[in-house]
């Protein structure tokens, strides 16, 4: 089980508190009628899907209810870092290959 | 080698001294017609078709590991092919059609065992569903049955069909042709299959990139044992498919998920069907070996990591304990996990792609091993033709663009 940093409640708490909702940053594009059905189709369906770092949404469900992304290494599981929604991913963070870093104490 | 009762025979009485490898370990070759990337069980079944029923015999099947080391040796084994839409039973139907003439097919005994797939109702909802499963499925002339608690029960002695329990069974429904299968066969049957018709299987051969050329078409790859050409490639990757696409600059509609499964030590036998319950998240069969095989869940978050959470296991493990009483002192002898590519509407995809000469078969999920011979099937006959199978005309990458999707997830809710 994972052990993840809730940034809204600064506390480590086991993941089954937690709800995955998906990749981070992905803008919905508009206005609607002028886009194509191939954006609508990217926007709604294409995933990057990395072997390395990812961006995701998480939302603390049992606990604070909100909202929150994070970078995580989707070869070890580990949370590179936490970070509160509507914050820019942090750029040392960038996507990049998969690689052992330190749990956090 | 073929196998017989007189091979057997002469095999026993000398020592068992004359057995040959099954199939070669070829170096690569500078360049073949076709190369597929993945020797699971889909990737194997493909170059065995293409070889067999479409004559292109200069095949290399590149593996990055060893052959039904993904998904293929990592699945509980299950095979059904009652699916919601018409499409999907088609392609599912296609699959179960293959298996029962499998083992014979590829003179290697494949262990298919029709002893009846039992999907569990628990609620008012699932019966409902389940009915409405059973009915799609008789008009497509798939069978299908509905059976009472009590009549679940004769089917399979040790289930409790108390009322009293926390998701108390309601009924459910039969598939008496679904069944198991031995999963490594599957892929050494394959892979010997294909081996004897000149397909060269290359082991440890990683892919690191995707060569094409100023128009765009593919022309080879490049792996960690060197450069490979050729014209046309089918990707069967599995979980890392996103991985390989990438390197063709693809965006696949795909996420990758932890998928867990679990044994328990070998017991007598007990268990004489597949019971699946996708309500409370557990399936469970038992194999010849006498271990109680057993699905779990996929975890919620993206992963490689072949691995999953333990309340993952435990979740299942108390909906096990709880349809099965009388396993509850049983002890697991192991866990693990398969990364699974996830798609969308959870119906695979399988066809050529914007890039001219890739091809790809992913998309399968956490139900993919039941789909091994007619997946191989009808993705040969698209890379030979280049152009969809009728069967596999749905499962274009095409329709995540159109909209037409093939819409399982809420038909067959998590369990595949």
């Amino acid at each position: 089980m994972l052990l993840i940093r809730c940034p809204w409640c600064g506390m480590d708490r086991p993941e089954i508190e937690f709800r995955h909702a998906g990749a981070a940053h992905i803008t919905r594009p508009g206005p609607p009628d002028r886009v194509s059905d191939e954006e609508w189709a990217a926007f709604l369906y294409l995933r990057d899907n990395p072997k390395g770092r990812v961006a995701e949404r998480w939302r603390h469900v049992h606990g604070c209810g909100r909202f929150f992304n994070a970078v995580r290494d989707t070869v070890t599981d580990v949370f590179v870092v936490t970070y509160k929604a509507g914050e820019p991913r942090p750029p040392e963070t960038g996507p990049g290959e998969s690689q052992p870093t330190e749990a956090r104490p | 080698m073929k196998f017989s009762l007189f091979s057997l025979l002469h095999q026993g009485l000398t020592g068992n001294q004359g057995w040959q490898p099954q199939w070669r370990d070829p170096a690569p070759k500078p360049a073949y017609d076709v190369i597929i990337i993945g020797a699971g069980g889909h990737g194997l079944a493909t170059a065995y078709y293409l070889a067999k029923e479409h004559g292109i015999r200069n095949v290399a099947v590149l593996e990055k590991g060893w052959l039904g080391g993904g998904n293929t040796g990592r699945n509980t084994t299950i095979i059904r092919s009652n699916y919601l839409w018409e499409e999907s039973e088609a392609l599912y139907e296609h699959s179960v059609k293959l298996w029962e003439t499998l083992s014979h097919e590829l003179n290697y005994n494949v262990m298919y065992s029709p002893r009846g797939v039992m999907m569990l109702a628990h609620s008012v909802h699932d019966v409902q569903v389940t009915k409405r499963h059973i009915h799609a499925n008789r008009l497509a002339g798939i069978d299908n049955e509905w059976l009472t608690p009590e009549q679940a029960q004769e089917f399979c002695p040790i289930l409790n069909i108390s009322r009293d329990i926390r998701y108390p069974i309601l009924g459910a429904a039969l598939q008496r042709r679904g069944g198991v299968a031995r999963h490594d066969a599957v892929a050494w049957g394959y892979a010997r299959g294909a081996d004897k018709l000149g397909v060269d299987i290359i082991q440890n051969c990683e892919v690191t990139a995707i060569r094409r050329d100023a128009s765009g078409c593919v022309t080879g790859v490049e792996t960690t044992r060197g450069p490979i050409s050729a014209r046309r490639i089918g990707v069967v990757a599995a979980g890392h498919t996103s991985v390989v696409m990438g390197m063709a600059g693809i965006r696949m509609p795909l996420e990758s998920f932890p998928l867990q499964a679990l044994v328990s030590e070998p017991v007598k036998p007990l268990m004489p069907c597949v019971v699946m319950s996708n309500t409370i998240h557990a399936y469970m069969s038992q194999s010849d070996k006498g271990e109680l095989v057993i699905g779990a869940g996929t975890d919620q978050y993206t992963s490689y990591s072949q691995t999953g959470g333990l309340h993952i296991s435990q979740h299942t493990l108390d909906a096990i304990c709880e349809l099965f009483p009388m396993t509850r002192r049983l002890r697991m002898l192991r866990n693990w996990g398969g990364i699974v590519d996830v798609t969308p509407d959870r119906s695979p995809i399988i066809g050529r792609t914007p890039v001219p000469g890739l091809f790809v078969n992913c998309g399968w999920g956490t139900g993919g091993f039941k789909a091994t011979p007619g997946s191989g099937h009808v993705f040969a006959a698209t890379i030979a033709r280049e152009e969809p199978h009728p069967i596999a005309a749905p499962f274009t990458l095409e329709r995540f663009t159109t909209g037409r999707l093939i819409d399982e997830a809420a038909a067959a809710a998590v369990a595949h």
